[in-house]
């Protein structure tokens, strides 16, 4: 069974969010894996482990230009045995999707794991997007996956509770809480290694985006709290003032 | 047309289904055109005819024993035939577990730009402008989508209900609808019939201020006196002085409450990526510069063990004077 692993290049989730000529500005921030990529990640890696020789290979795929790369090798430090890199800069879910599509066709992986979303821009789209424009199956809400002899047990999450799924491969999981709990911390042999680990690079196909975001603002700052002092009035202020009790 | 897809919930709507009926109705409004509404799946005939409250004029209503269990390549491919045959310009769903499955699809197949996550109506139509919040609420993006058609996702509870009675038509349609790709092995469902925290109009939070799981039952009280569910920060999901279902934040569920509390809550960056949608936060800390008062609308700065007993008093007392 081969893993692909979708991974987004975004800021560290305590940078200060600040914006230059309508851009993200990007002076002195961190970049990491994007959180919920990382712990998908961790679970391939962890599956590929526990599950010696059923899983051949697990591979990231990024779409960024040569700057994406660090971030890149701390996924191979991690673990991951190769990496994709479609040349482009990110531009939004659709045209992500679909430069991916184009760069996994002669590909024969068995299940590409998504984070729900990445901490940049809040997309929430590439997975099952990718998934449409492969025409393969995918699943939402993933919580867990194990392996059950060569089968995916995939738990999905459902209105007040889950489910646990047996879906025909190749699919796209898109993977959220749960999945893994902390990350994968890269040890200094697997940092040493992804040194030697190839990237592939794929020259991108130019896919222009759908959607734009054209202008950033920060949130506008709230009036202060208003504090009280007893329970009493803080009661009588949601019941009169903000019709909430 | 505006096409909405109402999801329902084990064969019931829920007010998320109303909502997307009702936000679809105000985007149809705009567009000077109606709604069609998709629903997948049985229903009872009650639910059905309240959407014409909502402004669903033309109901298109699918049951077919392919569409369970849910899969998102079998739904996604019934709601584009379904929109193929009509003339949709948008399509709005909810942004919860399966609205989040299809509709990423649904874009892909129609080329339409999609903007997930919105908690608002779109500013313009031509071409479509709305704002969403990015960087995890640390910021807003106008976005502009430049495809013909655009697909949006709806941040649960965000937009509310409103009425907007119509008379409304409901047709079947001859549709394929593949065998779906996914098995079901196993499934749990919480019956205890407790609000998902998700729906929930009042959330009452605990943090580690709360000092331990034994100190819970105050705030259980206070919450079911109030009609709200339970949430609680990461360490106190993580200590398992709490179920992990109820971590809110960055990491957990993302919740937008009419209310929220957060008690003993330190108001941690993470922790208010995932409350930052509530329309308010009541924060109640004993140290009067904890960050949760700088997103706060209303607190105390006190001790909360002491509070909470004080809180179900004073709220006992408010409704026994209401009567
Ligand atoms: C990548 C990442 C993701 C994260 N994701 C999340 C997430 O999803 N959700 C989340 O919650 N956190 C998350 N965290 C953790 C977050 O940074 C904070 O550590 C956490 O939110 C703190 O939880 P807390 O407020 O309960 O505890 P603390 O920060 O310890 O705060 C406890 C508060 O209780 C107050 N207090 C103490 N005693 C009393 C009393 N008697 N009465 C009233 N108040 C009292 C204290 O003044 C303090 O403000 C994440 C961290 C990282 C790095």
């Amino acid at each position: 069974m081969k893993i692909l692993v979708l991974i987004s290049n975004v800021p560290d989730t305590t940078t200060k969010v600040k914006f230059k000529d309508n851009e993200f500005d990007k002076t002195g921030v961190q970049w990491i894996i994007n959180p919920w990529d990382e712990l998908a990640l961790t679970r391939a890696l962890e599956l590929k482990k526990a599950a010696a020789g059923k899983i051949e290979k697990v591979a990231v795929a990024m779409v960024a230009e040569k700057d994406g790369e660090p971030t890149i090798r701390k996924a191979l430090a991690m673990g991951a045995d190769e990496a994709i890199r479609v040349d482009t800069k990110p531009k939004d879910s659709y045209s992500v999707a679909a430069e991916l599509a184009e760069a996994l066709k002669d590909q024969d992986f068995d299940l590409i794991l998504v984070g729900l979303e990445s901490s940049d821009y809040n997309g929430l789209s590439v997975g099952a997007m990718l998934a449409e424009l492969m025409g393969i199956n995918s699943v939402s809400a993933v919580s867990g996956i194990d392996l059950d002899g060569d089968k995916l047990i995939v738990k999905r999450e459902i209105d007040g509770g889950y489910e646990k799924l047996d879906v025909q491969m190749p699919f796209v999981a898109v993977v959220q809480k749960g999945i893994a709990i902390v990350p994968l911390i890269p040890n200094m042999r697997g940092i040493m290694q992804a040194k030697r680990k190839p990237i592939n690079v794929v020259a991108a196909q130019n896919i222009e985006p759908l959607v734009e975001m054209v202008e950033y603002e920060l949130p506008k700052p709230k009036p202060p709290v208003k504090l009280v002092e007893t329970a009493e009035e803080l009661i009588n202020l949601l019941h009169i003032e903000a019709k909430v009790l | 047309m505006i096409l909405a897809y109402i999801q329902n919930f084990n064969g019931k709507f829920k007010k998320a289904s109303y909502e997307i009926a009702s936000y679809a109705s105000a985007v149809a409004k705009m567009a000077g055109t109606s709604v069609l509404g998709v629903v997948l799946g049985s229903v009872a005939e009650d639910d059905i005819k309240g959407l014409e409250k909502y402004g669903v004029e033309k109901l298109i209503h699918i049951e077919n024993a392919n569409l369970t269990p849910f899969d998102p390549k079998v739904y996604s491919h019934v709601i584009a035939q379904i929109a193929e045959k009509n003339d949709i310009t948008g399509f709005v769903f909810t942004n919860n577990n399966e609205g989040r499955a299809i509709a990423p699809r649904i874009a892909a197949r129609f080329k339409a730009g999609i903007v997930s996550a919105v908690t608002q109506l779109p500013d313009s139509l031509s071409p479509l402008t709305i704002t969403k919040k990015v960087f995890t609420g640390k910021a807003f993006a106008k976005t502009v989508v430049k495809s013909d058609k655009f697909v949006l996702t709806l941040f649960q509870n965000s937009y509310g209900l409103v009425e907007n009675p119509v008379s409304m038509s409901v047709e079947s349609m001859d549709i394929d609808v593949p065998a779906p790709a996914i098995k079901v092995l196993e499934q749990n469902v919480d019956t205890s019939g407790k609000i998902p925290l998700t729906e929930a109009e009042l959330v009452v939070s605990g943090g580690r201020g709360m000092k331990g799981p034994e100190y819970w039952g105050p705030l259980e009280e206070f919450a079911s006196l109030i009609g709200a569910a339970t949430a609680c920060s990461r360490p106190v999901a993580d200590e398992g002085w709490r179920p992990a279902s109820e971590h809110v934040g960055q990491t957990g569920k993302i919740i937008a409450p009419t209310v929220y509390f957060a008690l003993g809550i330190s108001g941690a960056i993470q922790h208010l990526g995932g409350v930052s949608n509530s329309k308010y936060i009541v924060a109640i800390n004993i140290d009067k510069d904890a960050p949760i008062f700088e997103a706060a609308d209303y607190g105390i700065v006190g001790d909360v063990h002491k509070l909470l007993p004080q809180m179900i008093e004073a709220y006992k007392k408010m409704k026994a004077a209401e009567n």
